[in-house]
C-alpha cells in the first residue's frame, strides 16, 4: 500500500489534526502482563497465564527512559492485573521519577491498606479499580465470584488512607446500565470518580458481546445519562458512537487508534489501541522494530491509520461528522467491514449490517488459563424452558428424551 | 476544585511557563501538560508557541509578543488566549502582584 504524504494544514480543528497522527502518542496503554487472578468473561486482552517472552525489569525501565525522551506525559498502566508484577511498585516509583506519570488500573487484589498509605502518598499516580456491577450480584456474574468484594474493599483502604479521586471503571453491560445512579453513589461514598466505558468485543469480549452489550434502548438511556451528568463522569471518549444521537457528549469524538492512541503489550508488541490486540492492528514490537518511537512514528500501519480514510456508505449519513463511523475495533471482532457503520450505530446501521453475511475474526492471542479456576464467572443460569408446559415438579424436556410421550400433557 | 483567582493578563506584566507544565512540540504546535493539575492543553499556532516559550526571558507580555513577531492587530486575540492559559495554570506572573490576591 503506498502512503501520501499529506502537507499538515496549519491551523483546523483539533480532531483534524488528530487525524493525522501526534509525534508521540497522548493517551498511551501500557499492559504490564497477561497474568491475572481474575478470569473476566469480557476481558479483552484474552488475560491469565503470564507469557513468558514478557519484558523484564530492565526493558520496563528502558521504555520508560524513552517515554521520558518522547515527553510522554503519563501512561495508562493496565494487563492482566498490573500489580501482581514483583516488580510492579519499584516500575511505578521509576515512571513516577522519570516525569511519567501514571493511572493504572486493578481488579484491587494488591490495595491492602499499606499499599493505599503509599499510593497516597504520592503525587502523579492516579488508581482506576475496576466494577462491572454495583451490586455483587451484576458484577461477579461476570468478573467471578468475591471479585465485588476485592474491588469495595480496595476502595475501603484507599479512602482509610487519603487517597484522592480514585476513579472507578465500568465497563457498561446490558446487565448494569440500569444501576448508573448506584454507581454515581459508590463513587461518591468513596470519594471517587465514575469512569464509564463500553464494551468491546475484543479478546473474550467477543465471545460473550451478543449477549452481554447494551439494547438499543439502554444505548439511548445511557446516552441521556452521559448528557444529564456531563463533565463530573469520565468516559475514555469511548461513547462517540453515541454522539449520532444528537449532541457530541464531552471530549474527543473521534477514534484516535494510532493517532493519538496506542497500546504496548506485556512483550512489547504495537497495537493501535488498547481494544485492537489483533496481528491486524500490530504496528510492531518494540524490541526487534528499534524502540517505541521508531513503531509510533514509522510504521506503516500507523501512518496509514493518519492518512485519510474512506468511509463507504457512512459518508452519506448526516451523522456522519458526529460519529466519524464509530469504532474500528468493534466492527473488527463481530465480522463488520471497516468502511461501514459501528455494530452499534445509533441509526440502526449496525443492526442490519450484522444480520448480513459475515465472519468474526479469529483471535490471534489468547492468555487465558487452560483450565478452570475456582473463581471463574460461569455466565450460565439454571431455568426451565417457559415455551413448554410443562409441571413445576417435571425436569425439563429436552430434543434428546426418548420417551415417546416425552413432553405430552393430558 | 481549587478555586484559582482569575486575573487579566496584562501587556505591561511579566509572565512565564508554570514550574510543573512541560511543553511537547507538534506538527500543529505544542502540547501543554501541568504535572499538578493533570491538565493538557493544546496550542495550535507556532506562533503561541514561539510566544509561550519566549515570555520566561521577555521584560513583559509586550517584549513577548514583539519577540514572537506577531503584528499589533492581533495582540488582542493572543491575549485571549494567554488568558485562557493562565486560568488553567499553565502560565503564571512573574511579577509580584499585590491586588487580587486573597
Amino acid at each position: 500500500m503506498s502512503i501520501t504524504e499529506i502537507a499538515r494544514p496549519v491551523g483546523g480543528t483539533l480532531v483534524e489534526q488528530f487525524e493525522l497522527g501526534l509525534d508521540a502518542p497522548i493517551c498511551l496503554t501500557w499492559e504490564l502482563t497477561y497474568a491475572c487472578n481474575l478470569a473476566c468473561a469480557h476481558c479483552l486482552s484474552s488475560s491469565g497465564r503470564r507469557d513468558p517472552r514478557e519484558l523484564t525489569t530492565e526493558q520496563c525501565e528502558a521504555v520508560i527512559d524513552e517515554l521520558q525522551r518522547m515527553q510522554v506525559f503519563y501512561v495508562n498502566i493496565g494487563g492482566g492485573e498490573p500489580t501482581i508484577r514483583p516488580d510492579f511498585w519499584h516500575l511505578l516509583e521509576y515512571a513516577v521519577d522519570h516525569q511519567v506519570g501514571v493511572k493504572f488500573s486493578t481488579n484491587g487484589v494488591r490495595i491492602a491498606p499499606e499499599r493505599a498509605r503509599f499510593l497516597a502518598s504520592t503525587d502523579y499516580v492516579d488508581v482506576q479499580v475496576s466494577l462491572d456491577g454495583a451490586t455483587a450480584e451484576v458484577n461477579d456474574h461476570v468478573r467471578g465470584p468475591g471479585s465485588y468484594d476485592t474491588a469495595i474493599q480496595a476502595l475501603a483502604n484507599l479512602r482509610e488512607a487519603g487517597f484522592k479521586d480514585a476513579k472507578i471503571s465500568v465497563v457498561c453491560t446490558r446487565q448494569n446500565i440500569g444501576q448508573l445512579d448506584e454507581f454515581k453513589a459508590i463513587a461518591d461514598e468513596y470519594g471517587a470518580t465514575l469512569r464509564l466505558t463500553r464494551l468491546r468485543p475484543s479478546g473474550r469480549g467477543a465471545d460473550v458481546w451478543d449477549e452481554l452489550h447494551p439494547l438499543p434502548e439502554q444505548q439511548r438511556e445511557l446516552y441521556d445519562w452521559l448528557m444529564a451528568h456531563g463533565e463530573g463522569v469520565l468516559t475514555g471518549d469511548s461513547f462517540f458512537h453515541l454522539a449520532a444521537f444528537g449532541e457530541a457528549l464531552p471530549g474527543l469524538n473521534l477514534c484516535g487508534a494510532g493517532r493519538v492512541v496506542c497500546l504496548i503489550d506485556p512483550v512489547g508488541d504495537v497495537y493501535a489501541c488498547p481494544f485492537a490486540i489483533h496481528d491486524t492492528f500490530l504496528a510492531g514490537n518494540l524490541l526487534t522494530d528499534g524502540g517505541f518511537q521508531r513503531v509510533w512514528q514509522d510504521s506503516e500501519l500507523f501512518r496509514e491509520l493518519r492518512s485519510p480514510q474512506t468511509s463507504g456508505a457512512c459518508t452519506s449519513c448526516q451523522f456522519f461528522d458526529k460519529c466519524r463511523g464509530g469504532c474500528m475495533a468493534a466492527k473488527f471482532f463481530t465480522g463488520l467491514p471497516m468502511d461501514g457503520p459501528d455494530p452499534e450505530c445509533v441509526q440502526g446501521y449496525g443492526e442490519s449490517a450484522l444480520a448480513a453475511d459475515r465472519t468474526v475474526p479469529s483471535p490471534s492471542q489468547d492468555h487465558s488459563r487452560r483450565t478452570a479456576t475456582r473463581n471463574q464467572p460461569v455466565m450460565l443460569q439454571l431455568s426451565r424452558r417457559e415455551d413448554l408446559p410443562v409441571s413445576p415438579a417435571a425436569p425439563p424436556v429436552s430434543a434428546c428424551a426418548e420417551n415417546p410421550l416425552a413432553g405430552y400433557t393430558p | 476544585m481549587t478555586q484559582t483567582i482569575q486575573r487579566a493578563v496584562a501587556l505591561d506584566e511579566a509572565w512565564g511557563l508554570s514550574p510543573s507544565v512541560a511543553l511537547r512540540p507538534e506538527p500543529f504546535g505544542a502540547l501543554a501538560y501541568h504535572f499538578g493539575n493533570r491538565k493538557l492543553t493544546f496550542l495550535k499556532r507556532p506562533e503561541l508557541v514561539d510566544l509561550v516559550r519566549g515570555l520566561g526571558t521577555a521584560r513583559d507580555v509586550r517584549a513577548a509578543l514583539l519577540g514572537a513577531g506577531i503584528p499589533e492587530v492581533r495582540w488582542p486575540a493572543y491575549l485571549g488566549a494567554l488568558q485562557g492559559l493562565a486560568a488553567a495554570d499553565m502560565i503564571r506572573p512573574t511579577t509580584t502582584v499585590r491586588e487580587g490576591v486573597a
